[in-house]
């Protein structure tokens, strides 16, 4: 039941140090907003601002139309979830999960009804008089999620929830947090994580943090299929997309673009210009869309460095052909033996082929 | 010889005789006792890592005990015995004991040491905590914790000294010298007060000298127990709308109870041992008599070494159960 807007939200530690600027960005009620980036890349502290934890040093933010830069966290109506758990060690789970309802002196019978709610939704019943020291770490951060449930709030805060679990607890407890955002549909949700899987699985719409700003906004398939840029196109996707030069040689609906290093032609779904004829650019294709060829138009020959099968698929390391770029990678299905050595072409269908100059995708011009 | 040529040789003697002793000892276990060779070396080496640890504690332990062990129970021998006209002494069962409760003057120390316990550590750790909160907060806070734990660094004598300056009185005529004479003055007082002679208040401007103290000990213990409480726990109760005074009481104090405990255990244990003030500023009249001081006047003044040792063991055993409590406390606080 609550939208965010931001507009030109910037973030600076005296006059030199700039952290985030320029940050503008509406989240619609029901939303579950996931910030991905580097680390460093300032994610933490936008959701810090928007906590109210961290003083926004520029520019307007609101909740449902009311201006919330000098308001206190407690009442902007956010709970937050922190990746420690953040969990009152000397309280135990039921009183941790009714501090802030005491605060707020809700009569104790709704505080113990909400409680016993949120308990029961979490299965946290039966641990409701344990100290969260002997909780494991699942159960701690259901105790944390719980403690931000009770209170109801406009819009829940996930700093990277995730991060403290073991392997296997993530993944479950990335389901159970999905779980409840089903359950819940009018609340809005802000995640942040630097892991992208979770971003990908979580997400209704992504927000991608790069060089102090926002890289791209949008769904999790827009940010893998349509990349506004190099960054985003190189962030999202495991492992990331390579990059190849070339020289735009045909124009139109459809731009081909001739390989450098006198390697073949490639064709994209992207439209171009005249005046792009000759344009030197960078062709983006991900791993898993190379495929092998024996025609003489390919986007890239190389000899194969390591290899590794992993059953399902087997992924493929090229001799790097220029030292200032990460070797290709390629995702080939199935199982192929003894590729080690050889030397391979590979292509790509017209629609699986980013272009890029100067950093931006041709797409978005 | 001169002095302190003699002095250099004891410190090369001393210096080089313990050196010596670890080094030849150490050599001595694993050359001559438990070579680590042979059929049983293995065996050898274990048996020298479990004896390493007792020849190399092996002069502590007996410092230790001849310096303490030894004296507690030469002490409660002393304190059941009275020392007779031309030497020796003889049993005299609780007849010190006894002598001793029947003194008004014991009691009054006795009350005065418990007024002392419940107002010492009390304040002490309260305006401690305060400090330490406090300090962490401003900019300046660093020079404010230097200075406010500096007494730390000030013998107990040196601090009665100080403050028996404060506390001092010039005749009506004169310029008051003494700081608390000179504000009573100022806010309407009629005539200087000789401070340290009013009973009841004097025990109480002895004990301020204490607190000021040990105000500093407090304070930088608590101040690194404050920095270790998780940040997150306080940022979450920010959110769950907990207001400055609640974040302090509800979630740091909890969260440092240990460390209270033991600073409160371990500013009681010196309470109880308060000897210093007392003797520099008061000497124990004006119903000012503490226990360390009733001792030291029995056993050193009176020459009464069966009194002065039976109130010694008064002493010890009020100070056992807070020093088995205070290292119980710390044991829990390091795991």
């Amino acid at each position: 039941m609550a939208e965010l807007k931001l507009i030109n939200v910037a973030k600076s530690y005296g006059p030199s140090i700039d952290v985030l600027k320029n940050i503008n960005l509406d989240i619609e009620t029901g939303e579950l907003i996931v910030f991905v980036g580097p680390s460093g890349c300032g994610k933490s502290t936008l959701l810090r601002m928007i906590a109210g934890l961290e003083k926004i040093t520029d520019g307007e933010f609101f909740i449902d139309g009311e201006l919330m830069n000098d308001v206190p966290p407690a009442q902007r109506g956010i709970a937050m979830v922190f990746q420690s758990y953040a969990l009152y060690p000397h309280m135990t789970v039921r009183d941790n999960m009714s501090f802030a309802l005491k605060l707020a002196k809700m009569p104790p019978a709704e505080i113990e009804a909400a409680v016993d709610k949120a308990a029961a939704t979490l299965q946290l019943t039966d641990y409701l008089d344990r100290l969260p020291k002997a909780l494991s770490g699942g159960q701690r951060q259901r105790v944390a999620i719980g403690r931000s449930i009770v209170r109801d709030p406009k819009v829940y805060l996930f700093d990277e929830p995730l991060s403290n679990l073991d392997a296997a607890l993530r993944v479950a407890t990335r389901i159970e947090i999905a779980q409840l955002k089903e359950s819940m549909p009018n609340s809005t949700m802000v995640y942040v994580t630097h892991d992208q899987v979770e971003a990908m699985t979580l997400a209704s719409r992504i927000v991608v943090l790069a060089n102090k700003g926002i890289a791209q906004v949008g769904t999790p398939l827009e940010l893998y299929e349509t990349p506004e840029n190099e960054f985003v196109a190189q962030f999202i996707g495991s492992p990331a997309m390579n990059l190849l030069p070339g020289k735009i040689t045909k124009t139109g609906a459809q731009t081909a673009v001739k390989m450098s290093g006198n390697r073949g032609e490639i064709t994209a779904n992207i439209k171009s210009t005249d005046a792009d004829q000759g344009l030197e650019i960078n062709v983006g294709i991900r791993p898993e869309d190379l495929v092998a060829t024996d025609q003489p138009d390919y986007a890239f020959e190389g000899k194969v460095d390591y290899s590794e099968a992993l059953g399902e698929l087997t992924q493929i390391y090229f001799t790097k052909a220029d030292p200032d770029r990460e070797p290709v990678i390629a995702k080939l299905q199935g199982i192929h033996r003894n590729v080690r050595g050889k030397s391979l072409r590979m292509t790509a269908t017209a629609d699986k082929v980013h272009l890029f100059h100067g950093g931006q995708s041709l797409l978005y011009r | 010889m001169h002095p302190a040529l003699q002095g250099l040789i004891t410190i090369v003697i001393g210096v080089g005789g313990c050196v010596a002793y670890y080094y030849f000892s150490n050599q001595f276990l694993d050359k001559v006792l438990y070579p680590p060779r042979g059929p049983r070396a293995g065996h050898n080496i274990n048996r020298a890592n479990l004896i390493r640890p007792w020849l190399f504690l092996f002069p502590a332990l007996l410092a230790l005990g001849l310096y303490l062990a030894y004296p507690v129970f030469e002490t409660l021998r002393m304190s059941f015995s009275e020392r007779l006209p031309g030497g020796g002494s003889a049993f005299v069962g609780l007849d010190n004991y006894s002598q001793m409760f029947a003194e008004p003057k014991f009691w009054e120390a006795m009350r005065n040491n418990m007024l002392w316990l419940i107002v010492v550590p009390g304040l002490s750790t309260a305006f401690g905590l305060l400090a330490a909160q406090l300090t962490d907060r401003i900019s300046w806070g660093n020079i404010a914790k230097s200075l406010i734990f500096m007494p730390m660094a000030i013998s107990f004598v040196g601090a009665a000294v100080i403050w028996k300056l404060v506390y001092d009185t010039r005749p009506i005529e004169q310029e008051q010298i003494g700081v608390l004479n000179a504000l009573y003055l100022y806010f309407g007082g009629s005539d200087p007060q000789t401070w340290l002679t009013l009973p009841i208040w004097n025990s109480f401007f002895l004990m301020i000298v204490l607190v000021w103290i040990q105000t500093g000990f407090a304070m930088v213990i608590l101040s690194a127990a404050l920095r270790g409480i998780p940040e997150e726990t306080i940022e979450a109760a920010i959110l769950d709308g907990a207001k400055p005074f609640q974040v302090f009481f509800k979630i740091k104090v909890p969260q440092i109870i240990g460390t209270i405990v033991v600073v409160w255990t371990t500013i009681t244990i010196v309470v109880l041992k308060v000897f210093d003030i007392v003797f520099a500023m008061t000497n124990g009249q004006w119903e000012t008599q503490v226990l360390a001081n009733y001792m030291y006047d029995k056993l050193f003044r009176a020459n009464d070494w069966g009194l002065g040792s039976a109130s010694a063991m008064v002493i010890m055993l009020l100070v056992t159960p807070i020093l088995i409590w205070n290292v119980y406390n710390a044991r829990k606080e390091m795991r």
